[in-house]
């Protein structure tokens, strides 16, 4: 016997799973950019342990 | 054979909104605001990638927060109108979900902040949920009449986290952004139970005016006015102010003490003739007040590199 086609909590649930999908995906391509930012901004060269200004620890007024 | 065909369906299931809802979105729309004013006005310049990233961490770390407070206050909400429409109140979401989403938003949170910005503002972040969900919701709000005047400085941080973010340290400018908003805070929400009657009493909630009643309530607002009208404006001159922050400060200073003025003035028997007109009036000032303030700053903030902000 086929499957049924789409039992009644299966729509309802496709619009969470649809939202939450896309959600994550979002979050997967934020960590991917951040990544790269953050590669592209910190300067190996210089010794383990120290950080970039621009990573925010320069600058404080206090 | 599928076994979901006979799975009795609960009557209503939760839909992404709900989830959403939990989050408190009006309130993470003035912590998005600040947080970012807080990041803009510091001294150091953020990539705009870090700084979106930091900005949403702090965001979803509010609104875990705001999860949590609905989560453990589920009982006085379903009693008071301004709240009984919440997703636990109104059955669409389990408090279980509603704890479950709070603690992994939080821990999420709060880890990708200390990603994307540095330690200090995730352990800024930390404090903040931990003030808000445990400090104030769990203690404060149900054991003193001063819940909102000290439970403010929860609201009050996201402009010193989006500061910290940048500099990756504290500063008096960060501080008083801080203190706008915690002096902000109690004449907002005094003027909102002054007209929100029998909300916090039918909770047993001990606002001001449950505790010390209404003519004591109309006198605490009139006194935390001035006091944030002089703070305002002394922070005009200061590093994160400047001639267009200042112009903004004292024509909304002086509405806002003249508003809290006609609240001192009257009485619950003038209130009721014209259904709180004054006291609504206020409270809807409020709300244009602290994004204003906000705005004024970010202006002098994005003038600054042009020569143009600041003294």
């Amino acid at each position: 016997m086929a499957l049924r086609a789409e039992h009644e909590i299966h729509t309802r649930r496709k619009g969470r799973n649809v939202g939450v999908g896309l959600m994550l995906g979002g979050f997967v391509l934020l960590i991917m950019v951040l990544t790269f930012v953050k590669i592209t901004q910190t300067d190996f060269a210089r010794s383990p342990g120290t950080t970039t200004p621009a990573a925010g620890t320069a600058g404080g007024t206090d | 054979m599928s076994d979901i065909a006979n799975t009795p369906a609960r009557e209503y299931e939760a839909q992404l909104g709900d989830y959403f809802a939990l989050l408190k979105p009006r309130v993470m729309q003035l912590v998005v605001f600040t947080a970012l004013v807080g990041m803009l006005a510091a001294p150091v310049s953020v990539h705009p990638v870090i700084g979106f990233a930091s900005i949403l961490f702090v965001a979803i770390g509010a609104g875990a927060s705001g999860a949590l407070n609905m989560w453990w206050d589920a009982d006085i909400d379903a009693v008071m109108k301004r709240t009984v429409k919440r997703p636990i109140p109104a059955g669409k979401v389990q408090p279980g979900e509603a704890l479950a989403l709070g603690v992994a938003l939080s821990g999420m949170a709060v880890m990708m902040l200390a990603l994307s910005a540095n330690l200090l503002a995730a352990g800024m972040l930390l404090f903040t949920i931990l003030f808000y969900a445990v400090f104030y919701t769990m203690w404060l709000k149900r054991a003193t009449p001063q819940n909102i005047v000290i439970g403010g400085a929860a609201g009050a941080f996201p402009p010193v986290i989006g500061w910290i973010i940048a500099t990756g340290s504290f500063s008096v400018e960060a501080w008083l952004m801080f203190a706008l908003i915690f002096m902000w805070t109690p004449p907002h929400f005094w003027a909102l139970a002054l007209f929100m009657r029998s909300d916090y009493d039918d909770a047993n909630v001990p606002m001001l005016t449950v505790t010390h009643g209404r003519p004591a309530t109309r006198r605490h607002i009139l006194a935390y006015t001035a006091l944030l009208f002089v703070l305002a404006i002394g922070t005009g001159f200061t590093a994160i102010g400047g001639y267009v922050y200042l112009a903004f400060a004292v024509v909304l200073n002086v509405m806002f003490l003249l508003g809290a003025y006609r609240i001192w003035q009257r009485d619950e028997v003038m209130a009721e003739a014209d259904n709180y007109a004054v006291e609504r009036k206020f409270f809807r000032l409020s709300l244009f007040y602290l994004f204003l303030h906000f705005g004024a700053i970010l202006i002098e903030a994005t003038l600054r590199p042009y020569g143009l902000g600041g003294w």
